[in-house]
C-alpha cells in the first residue's frame, strides 16, 4: 500500500503484534486464582514510573478514582496517559504532577462544568506534553487494533486535519476502494484500571452500563487492575455467562472498592459529586489550592472509607444514590 | 445584536438548533447546546428523532439534561446502551443523519477548531482537543454547528489548529482526502444568524438573520468575507411553549441556558 502522509505525533504504547503476543505467553496467567489485593499493593506491584496509562469509564464516569487517588499517593512519576476523554482523573493525575505526557483525543475540560485550570496551566507552563492528538474513535480503535493482536486498523476519519498530522497514524493509498484511507495503530498500555460493578475473586467482571472503550482497552491492557463495587460468587458469574464483560484471562489485580468512583458517576449507584468537584475546580485555579486539595483528601488520608467520610459519609453518599434516581433536583455549584 | 426580551440569546440558539432537526432521523450530539437542542425537538416536531451519544447511548428519552454525554442520563430508557465502538461503527458505516457540535473557532469552509489557541506546543491557550467531533464531522451526512458568540476572534481566515474537517480548503476537498462522500457541514448557527454552505464554492452563506440583527454585523463579525443569498430570511422565533420546555423541563437550573 502506497504510503500518502505520516502524522507526527509520538507513538505511544505500540508493539509488534508477535512481540505483543511474547509478551502475553509470558505474563498473563491462565490459572482461576485469587486476585484480590489491596489499592496500595495494587498500584505499588503494577503501575511504575514511566509507564502509559489508561483510565477506564468516561471522563467522570465509572473511573476508578481509588486508583487514581493511590497513584497520586505514593508519588508516581512520568507517566504517559491515554486521554481518551480523560478528564477527572486526567485532570488530577496531571495536576499530581504524575503524568507528564499525555497522546489527546478529549482532556482539560470538564464537559458542562467548564475547562481544566489544574491540567491546563501544566501544558501551557511545558511541564506536561501533549505529544499527539488524536479523537475519541482514534483511541478507542488503537484499543480495537490491541486487542486484535494486529499492527493496526483501517479507518475513515482523522483525514486532512490537523488532528490527523499531529496523530500517530499514517494515510495510505486502500489496494481495495483506491481510495485514502487512515491506518490507526495499535495501543497496548502498560496498564489499565477499570471500575466495575461486580466481580468474582478471579476478575470476572460485570458492567451494568455503557461500556464505552472497556471491552477492548480490558483486552489490550498489558496489565489490568480491576477495582469494583463488590465481589460476588464465581457460581453467580457462571448462572449468566453472558454478563462477563471482561474475562479473569485479561485481569491482574482484583480490588474491592465500593462507591470507588465518587465523585465521579457510577451508573446505576449514586450520581457525581458536584460539590466535591466544584471544591477542586476551584481549589485547582492556583498550584497552592492544587496543593491544598491532595494534602486534604490524598496524603491525609489512609483509606478509601476515610476519604468518603471526609466527603460527607453515608448522608452524602444516600444523597447521591437518591440523586442518581432522579429523586433529588440538579445542582451545579461549579457554574460561575 | 439579538434583540433579547421573551426569551435570551441562549435561548434562541437552543430553539434554532431544534429547528434543523427532523423527525424519523438520527442525530449524534455533542455536549450543551447540541444535547439541548435534540431534547427540544423530540418533545415538539420529532419525538421520534433518534439521540446518539457517542459513548454509547442510543436513543434514550432524556429525563433530564446530562452533565457528561458518557453518563447514565445519555441511556435511560434507552433502546441500547454499547459502547464508543459501536456508535462510532455506526457512524462510518452510514447510519447518522445529523451531527450535531459546538466549535470555540471555525473558518470559511466549516472546519473547526477545539485544540489550541496559539502554537501547538506550546499553547497560549490549550483546548479540549477533537473528542468526537472529527468522527461525527468525518462520518454525518449533514453537519450542523453552534458557535455561541460569532465575532472577528472566532470566524477566521486561518484556524490556529484544524481540529474538525468542514469542507477543508474547498469543492472536492473531503472526498481526495479520503472522507467518505455526501457528508460535511450543513449549518451554522451563532448568535446572529443562521448559515449553510454554497453548494459551488462551499463557503459560508448566510440564510436567516436573528429577531434585530443587521446584515453589517454579520459582516463586521467575521474576518473572512460571508456570501449573502438574493434574499435573506427572518430566523423563525420560539414559541411560549417552546421556551416553558427549555426552561421547565430541559434546564430549570439554568445551567447552559440561564445568564
Amino acid at each position: 500500500m502506497e504510503l500518502l502522509k505520516e502524522g507526527i505525533g509520538e507513538l505511544l504504547g505500540w508493539h509488534d503484534p508477535d512481540e505483543a503476543r511474547n509478551w502475553v505467553l509470558n505474563n498473563k496467567s491462565r490459572e482461576l486464582k485469587d486476585k484480590r489485593m489491596s489499592v496500595k499493593e495494587a498500584v505499588s506491584k503494577f503501575v511504575h514510573d514511566g509507564d502509559f496509562i489508561a483510565s477506564g469509564g468516561f471522563g467522570h464516569v465509572r473511573v476508578s478514582m481509588a486508583i487514581v487517588y493511590e497513584i497520586i499517593r505514593q508519588k508516581k512519576r512520568n507517566l504517559a496517559i491515554a486521554g481518551k476523554t480523560a478528564v477527572h482523573d486526567f485532570d488530577i493525575l496531571v495536576g499530581s504532577g504524575c503524568v507528564n505526557r499525555a497522546e489527546v483525543a478529549y482532556c482539560f475540560g470538564h464537559e458542562l462544568r467548564g475547562l481544566s485550570p489544574a491540567s491546563r496551566r501544566m501544558v501551557e507552563s511545558g511541564q506536561c506534553k501533549v505529544v499527539a492528538e488524536t479523537s475519541n474513535a482514534g483511541y478507542q480503535w488503537r484499543f480495537l487494533a490491541g486487542m486484535m493482536g494486529i499492527p493496526f486498523i483501517p479507518s475513515r476519519n482523522l483525514l486532512g486535519t490537523d488532528t490527523g498530522n499531529y496523530s500517530s497514524c499514517k494515510v495510505v493509498k486502500d489496494s481495495f476502494s483506491g481510495k485514502p484511507i487512515n491506518l490507526i495503530p495499535a495501543a497496548y498500555p502498560d496498564v489499565a484500571f477499570i471500575h466495575v460493578h461486580r466481580c468474582d475473586i478471579y476478575g470476572n467482571a460485570q458492567i451494568d452500563a455503557i461500556l464505552v472503550e472497556d471491552f477492548e482497552l480490558s483486552r489490550c491492557a498489558r496489565r489490568l487492575i480491576i477495582t469494583t463495587e463488590e465481589i460476588i460468587d464465581n457460581e453467580t458469574i457462571r448462572k449468566e455467562p453472558w454478563k462477563t464483560v471482561i474475562p479473569f484471562l485479561v485481569v491482574d489485580a482484583v480490588v474491592e472498592v465500593p462507591y470507588g468512583s465518587h465523585p465521579c458517576e457510577m451508573p446505576g449507584r449514586y450520581y457525581y459529586d458536584e460539590q466535591h468537584i466544584a471544591e477542586w475546580l476551584n481549589l485547582s485555579k492556583t498550584q497552592e489550592g492544587v496543593d491544598k486539595y491532595f494534602n486534604k483528601y490524598v496524603f491525609a488520608v489512609d483509606s478509601f472509607d476515610e476519604y468518603l467520610k471526609l466527603c460527607g459519609g453515608t448522608k452524602k453518599l444516600n444523597y447521591l444514590k437518591r440523586r442518581e434516581f432522579l429523586k433529588e433536583p440538579m445542582v451545579a455549584p461549579w457554574r460561575k | 445584536m439579538l434583540k433579547e426580551g421573551r426569551y435570551n440569546t441562549r435561548e434562541f440558539l437552543a430553539f434554532t438548533g431544534a429547528s434543523l432537526l427532523e423527525d424519523k432521523k438520527t442525530v449524534f450530539v455533542g455536549t450543551g447546546f447540541p444535547i439541548i437542542a435534540a431534547m427540544l425537538a423530540q418533545k415538539t416536531h420529532a419525538p421520534k428523532l433518534v439521540v446518539v451519544f457517542e459513548a454509547g447511548g442510543l436513543g434514550p428519552l432524556l429525563p433530564e439534561l446530562p452533565v457528561s454525554v458518557g453518563e447514565s442520563r445519555t441511556f435511560y430508557r434507552a433502546v441500547s446502551a454499547s459502547s464508543m465502538h459501536d456508535t462510532m461503527s455506526l457512524s462510518q458505516a452510514g447510519y447518522i443523519d445529523f451531527g450535531f457540535l459546538g466549535a470555540a473557532q471555525m473558518d470559511i469552509y466549516g472546519n473547526i477548531n477545539t485544540t489550541v489557541i496559539g502554537d501547538h506546543d506550546l499553547p497560549q491557550s490549550r483546548l479540549p482537543g477533537s473528542g468526537g467531533a472529527n468522527d461525527v464531522a468525518s462520518f454525518s451526512r449533514r453537519l450542523i454547528i453552534i458557535i455561541a458568540k460569532q465575532s472577528k476572534r472566532t470566524f477566521v481566515n486561518k484556524l490556529d489548529f484544524l481540529t474538525t474537517p468542514g469542507f477543508l480548503d474547498g469543492p472536492n476537498a473531503r472526498e481526495k482526502a479520503g472522507l467518505p462522500e455526501g457528508t460535511g457541514p450543513y449549518r451554522v448557527i451563532t448568535q446572529l444568524g443562521l448559515y449553510g454552505f454554497d453548494g459551488k464554492t462551499k463557503r459560508l452563506k448566510l440564510i436567516s438573520l436573528h429577531p434585530g440583527v443587521s446584515v453589517n454585523e454579520v459582516k463586521e463579525n467575521s474576518r473572512f468575507e460571508i456570501m449573502l443569498p438574493a434574499k435573506i430570511e427572518n430566523s423563525p422565533e420560539p414559541t411560549d411553549k417552546d421556551l416553558r420546555i427549555l426552561r421547565q423541563e430541559i434546564d430549570p437550573a439554568g445551567i447552559v441556558l440561564g445568564k
